[in-house]
């Protein structure tokens, strides 16, 4: 395998370029993924039936502090890999394990939410307002999820094989999985949270 | 070349067809709806034709001219990468024939989507048709009747059919009077049509709906003034009124033979337009489906229900 | 649900038949692996196989199942709307044989078979060893083959979807469609939508990063472009239909509303979704058709692709356009005047880069020196006939007059013209033409027109009468017809056509038999006299594809090259790497089948069970240390003169 040290680690062979290339293609069909999600909500967000609007359910507290969580990993993440490019492993896992625990910290408030909107009687299957709202909410959980344990298998990796030309390249890749489920978070918070509770 | 024998063998065939037989039933519309969109459709055909054409022909000389039986063994066909010329002819008359039909699909769908020409200044006859399992629902809310699977209406007069589903969507038509249009269970559509001449007419609903679409078809008849009045007079002195109870047995119903009533089911069971519990405000509602495209029909009565 | 539920369609006698003749085949496939010892040779040469000509060998195989299955739906339609009131079928037999002949014909032959030539062509055309993700396009393909495997499992246990395949609710919802047959439709064609999403994803980075040196993109040959663009719309169109399926799956398995007659539910936006994916999807399975005759045309008539810019520009016109277009399949749905018009003229408008693309075909030809091959046939056959349905689609396009062909005949006559003459003839083409690639002797010719001639022929007498009955208010989807319509003679003479048509797609096959038999093996490396690099290595290929990786200057490198006597595959043999096996791809698919399988009868206990073996080989292939190995020099020496010394 070629190894071409004038790049950082991550870009350091063709295959590592190809598999960095070919996930942003992959990012690609994400965002069309979310776009139609977002589609669909803003369809039918004002398709209430007999249930609650989301100003009725909306509360600010528990968002602003998802959107906090959400943002600080955003930053740690990035820290860590700039950490990984210093070549420095301990720096790169610290920041990597806050990453994943603020994660951690988003999902536990998001199924609170969902809890409190279930004992509230707003099930997803209430309303097309509803179904829209948690199929949307539940997709990028489900992604938060699926990254906490991707990123779990990958410190794992560079804890026990250090940083390479392989884990540096997955843990890169998944700093932009990473990054990417935070902007759709952003677009989450401002046009369903925000734009919710003002109307 | 066989193929191309047998084409004009089918082409000509379907001019056989065409002129010996009765005329198919698009080309033989008995309003002025149906006649526009037949002449549009003939107006294309024609259009089409002059483009098959002009492809086929080039083709043919291709074909003959330069296949390699023809040219000697050591000819060697040159590198040509294209001429601008050429292919800035091949782009622009195409776009001219294409800004041409646009014109043509603007005005005349505008025209179809309005009360037919020379009938403007007469008032339209509304009737709600609803379709539900594989039947219809005709609804005469002026006269105060309603039929199941048969449709009369007088003729010289427009009438406006509005249209919705009490299950899957299905589609309205009535191929010698105007093109068809979607009934759904969420929003009202219309079809605005007007019979030239006295006479019976097939329509079906033409949109996939389950087990018994095949069999879905209802006859429209188009009568005088006068022979109509006598219907409804008919049908008003003669036919129970239609209770709730028995439009429930209706709706259940899969296949039922004709019938009439002296009252509409839309007194207890309202078309969606008029029977949204409006919990939102409409402009917003409005403003939404501009947006998604999915029904902007602002200029067709437009809500949503339940 | 009860086991008489599950197992009701075996009642209807056909459908017994056709599910004990599947049964005996797989039986019969077995016991063969089984007595000739075969197994191991299976699964290490094609099961675990990561390499893209297998791959695509594969793709191929399954659609040409399909295609049969596929059109022995067409043929049961036919045959029951033959004579008027006739009782071959009754409604709800013939409801789900029109459903499953749109979703296999579509989605389980025309697209596996582009996928398929895509596999073997692209990497040979562009000068590379391998797909950018060998491992991945395995997966690919296993879960096309586990969404198709559910689909045709539909028939024999539970029920197959009957909403027609474009499934609109509220018909395929739970209330109006209470069998499983549409969890199968979310469920199969979910699986089968996943990979092709990941050779998307596959691909571009494939033909972006990993193309011969000097072939920069406007020296890529046009299949490869076609294949380009194709990728990129399935990259933007896919995700929709992934969403749509999920939304599709949650109404009618846990009750959500989003397509719900209730509680705001919009059954329209199912229409929406649908489309917006459906759409670019037929561009998805024209736009490789088009690159594929582009290649074959200029070979034959011994001329470089006249236009070639145009070409490449009037195909990412298409493309852009087809993302514009999707209300156009649903005019009649009471937007206003404005819309339908605006839709219109986006519609129309892609005639004009389609022409373009005839005339510079035609253009080709002119001083050239036309062979008339098999493929050259189809690419023959494709312009006149597509044509027709280009046409037959600007009328469609107009808005008004669409009024009176929509769910008609006629338009079912339209989109056959345009993709069996674009689509069929053109993977048709593509496969005649790079069988001898594939597997190192040709197609009988004899055979081969014979099957052109049939196929063409008997198409137009089958689909060309529609277009009349559509014109004469004959519905499409209707199991029977009254004899008063006089419908009869027309539908009658399309049956003729109809066994015609089978009759060609017979003889394709059995040309595989005939040729497998008596044709000359060791077939020479160029046998057409070809213009681009896949016809620079040996056929069949070897694994390694290119002993040394060519360098070009220009297009047609390889032709010019021959004409000027070089060599451009000279040069030092180095050891060359390559990906391992892997038989994670097949298991890991068929854990994906089992759980949406039982997903389809909502056991959701055994389906999440086997998501998580699913997620576990996710996890494996993470911890794996995978570095693939090497072919050594003396290896690739052994195998390049054993290939070049037989000739």
């Amino acid at each position: 395998m070629k190894i071409d040290s004038s790049l950082p680690l991550e870009y350091s062979t063709e295959e590592n370029r190809l598999k960095i290339f070919g996930f942003w293609i992959f990012l690609g069909a994400e965002i069309v993924l979310f776009a139609t999600l977002f589609t669909v909500y803003f369809t039918l967000h004002n398709r209430t039936g007999n249930g609650p609007t989301g100003a009725e359910i909306f509360e600010l507290t528990p968002v602003l502090l998802e959107t906090f969580l959400l943002l600080a990993s955003s930053f740690t993440i990035g820290l860590g890999v700039h950490a990984m490019r210093l070549g420095n492993k301990k720096a790169m896992m610290t920041f990597f394990i806050i990453t994943l625990v603020l994660g951690l910290g988003f999902l536990g408030i998001e199924i609170d939410e969902f809890v409190t909107y279930v004992h509230e009687g707003a099930t997803i299957t209430t309303s097309a307002f509803l179904s829209s709202l948690m199929t949307l909410l539940g997709t990028h959980g489900a992604h938060v999820t699926f990254g906490f344990f991707w990123g779990l298998a990958i410190l794992i990796q560079v804890a026990k094989r250090g940083l390479n030309p392989q884990t540096a390249n997955k843990a890169f890749i998944f700093s932009l999985y990473w990054h990417f489920l935070d902007v759709v978070w952003i677009f989450i918070f401002s046009f369903v949270y925000l734009k919710g509770l003002i109307s | 070349m066989n193929k191309k024998i047998s084409l004009m063998f089918l082409a000509f065939g379907a001019l056989a067809i065409l002129a010996g037989c009765e005329p198919l039933t698009i080309f033989d519309p008995k309003g002025p709806n149906a006649r526009t969109l037949s002449d549009t459709i003939i107006l294309s055909i024609i259009t089409m034709a002059v483009i098959l054409l002009v492809v086929y022909v080039l083709l043919a000389f291709m074909l003959t001219k330069y296949r390699a039986s023809k040219a000697s063994a050591d000819y060697e066909p040159p590198h040509e990468e294209g001429s601008h010329l050429l292919e800035i002819t091949w782009t622009v008359i195409p776009i001219i024939i294409v800004a041409f039909l646009a014109v043509v699909t603007v005005k005349t769908t505008s025209t179809v989507e309005t009360t037919p020409e020379g009938y403007d200044n007469k008032e339209p006859l509304v009737i709600y048709a609803s379709s539900s399992n594989w039947k219809w629902h005709f609804s005469y809310p002026e006269e105060g009747i309603e039929t199941v699977n048969y449709v009369n209406i007088p003729t010289d007069r427009p009438i406006e059919f509005k249209l919705y589903s009490f299950g899957p969507i299905t589609s309205f038509w009535i191929p010698q009077l105007a093109g068809q249009k979607y009934a759904m269970s969420d929003m009202l559509t219309t079809i605005h049509l007007a019979a030239d001449e006295v006479g019976s007419f097939m329509g079906r609903n033409s949109n996939f709906s389950g087990r018994g679409f095949a069999e879905m078809e209802f006859e429209a008849q188009s009568m005088t003034q006068a022979d109509f009045d006598e219907w409804v007079t008919d049908v008003k002195a003669n036919e129970k009124p239609l209770t709730e109870e028995k439009f429930n047995e209706l709706l259940a119903a899969e296949h039922v033979g004709r019938s009439s009533y002296s009252s509409t089911h839309l007194e207890f069971s309202p078309a969606p337009m008029e029977h949204g519990d409006m919990d939102m405000s409409d402009d917003e509602m409005d403003h939404e489906q501009m947006d998604h495209s999915t029904d902007s029909h602002k200029d067709s009565e437009s809500t949503h229900s339940h | 649900m009860s086991m008489e539920e599950v197992f009701h369609p075996m009642q209807e006698p056909m459908i017994l038949a056709a599910a004990i003749s599947i049964v005996v085949g797989a039986v019969a496939i077995v016991a063969g692996l089984t007595y000739f010892k075969k197994w191991g040779y299976f699964y290490k040469n094609w099961l675990s196989t990561v390499d893209h000509k297998k791959i695509g060998i594969m793709y191929i195989a399954v659609a040409l199942l399909m295609l049969f299955r596929g059109g022995i739906d067409a043929l049961l339609m036919r045959a029951q709307t033959a004579v008027p009131d006739n009782g071959l079928l009754d409604a709800q037999h013939y409801n789900e044989i029109f459903t499953t002949h749109g979703l296999l014909m579509i989605l389980f032959m025309a697209m596996p078979f582009v996928i398929g030539l895509m596999n073997v062509v692209i990497p040979l055309q562009i000068g590379a060893r391998d797909v950018a993700f060998p491992r991945l396009n395995a997966i690919s393909f296993w879960l096309f083959a586990a969404g198709a495997g559910l689909l045709n499992l539909s028939f024999i246990i539970g029920g197959s979807p009957d909403a027609g395949w474009t499934a609109y609710f509220p018909l395929s919802g739970t209330e109006f469609s209470p069998t499983v047959g549409n969890n199968y439709y979310s469920l199969a064609l979910q699986l089968s939508g996943i990979g092709t999403l990941m050779t998307g994803v596959n691909f571009i980075t494939t033909i972006i990063k990993m193309r011969t040196p000097g072939m920069t993109l406007m020296k890529m040959p046009m299949f490869t472009w076609s294949i380009l663009i194709t990728n990129v719309i399935i990259v933007f169109a896919f995700p929709v239909l992934t969403v749509a399926l999920a939304l599709m799956m949650f109404d009618r398995q846990f009750g959500t509303k989003f397509f719900a007659m209730q509680d705001g539910g919009m059954d329209m936006l199912w229409a929406n979704l649908f489309w917006v994916w459906g759409h670019p999807e037929v561009y998805i399975v024209i736009l490789p058709a088009f690159g594929i005759f582009s290649e074959i045309i200029a070979t034959f008539a011994r001329k470089n692709l006249y236009g070639y810019k145009s070409m490449v520009m009037s195909m990412v016109v298409i493309s852009l356009l087809s993302f514009l277009v999707w209300a156009h399949h649903f005019y009649t749905m009471g937007h206003g005047v404005m819309v339908n018009s605006v839709f219109s003229i986006t519609t129309m408008a892609i005639a004009v880069p389609t022409g373009v693309k005839i005339f510079n075909w035609l253009l080709t030809m002119r001083h050239g020196k036309i062979q008339f091959t098999t493929p050259m046939l189809y690419a023959l056959g494709f312009i006149p006939i597509f044509t027709i349905g280009g046409v037959t689609g600007v009328m469609l396009a107009m808005a008004s007059a669409d009024y009176q062909y929509h769910n008609t005949m006629f338009l079912v006559a339209h989109f056959h013209y345009v993709l069996i003459p674009g689509t069929v003839f053109g993977v048709l083409a593509g496969y005649h033409y790079w069988w001898p690639k594939m597997f190192g002797f040709r197609l009988n010719e004899k055979l081969g027109k014979l099957g052109f001639w049939f196929i063409a022929i008997s198409f137009n007498v089958t689909f060309f009468p529609l277009f009349i009955l559509g014109l004469d208010g004959y519905a499409r989807r209707m199991y029977t017809y009254s004899e008063s319509t006089g419908f009869g003679p027309l539908n009658m003479l399309s049956f003729v056509g109809a066994l015609g048509l089978a009759v060609g797609f017979g003889l394709i096959v059995y040309n595989i038999y005939y040729s497998w038999k008596h044709m000359p093996r060791n077939e020479k490396a160029d046998v057409w006299d070809g213009r681009s690099l896949e016809w620079a290595t040996h056929s069949p290929v070897p694994e390694y594809n290119f002993a040394v990786v060519p360098t070009v200057t220009r297009l047609d490198e390889f032709w010019f090259a021959k004409k000027e006597g070089r060599d451009i595959t000279a040069g030092k043999i180095e050891k060359i790497h390559m990906p391992n096996n892997s038989g994670a791809p097949f298991w890991m698919s068929g854990f994906f089948f089992l759980a949406a399988f039982f997903a389809v009868f909502n056991q959701w206990i055994p389906a999440i069970l086997s998501m998580l073996v699913v997620f576990g080989f996710m996890a494996y292939r993470s911890f794996e240390k995978d570095h693939g190995r090497y072919i050594s020099v003396e290896e690739i020496n052994e195998t390049e003169k054993r290939l070049r010394g037989d000739k």
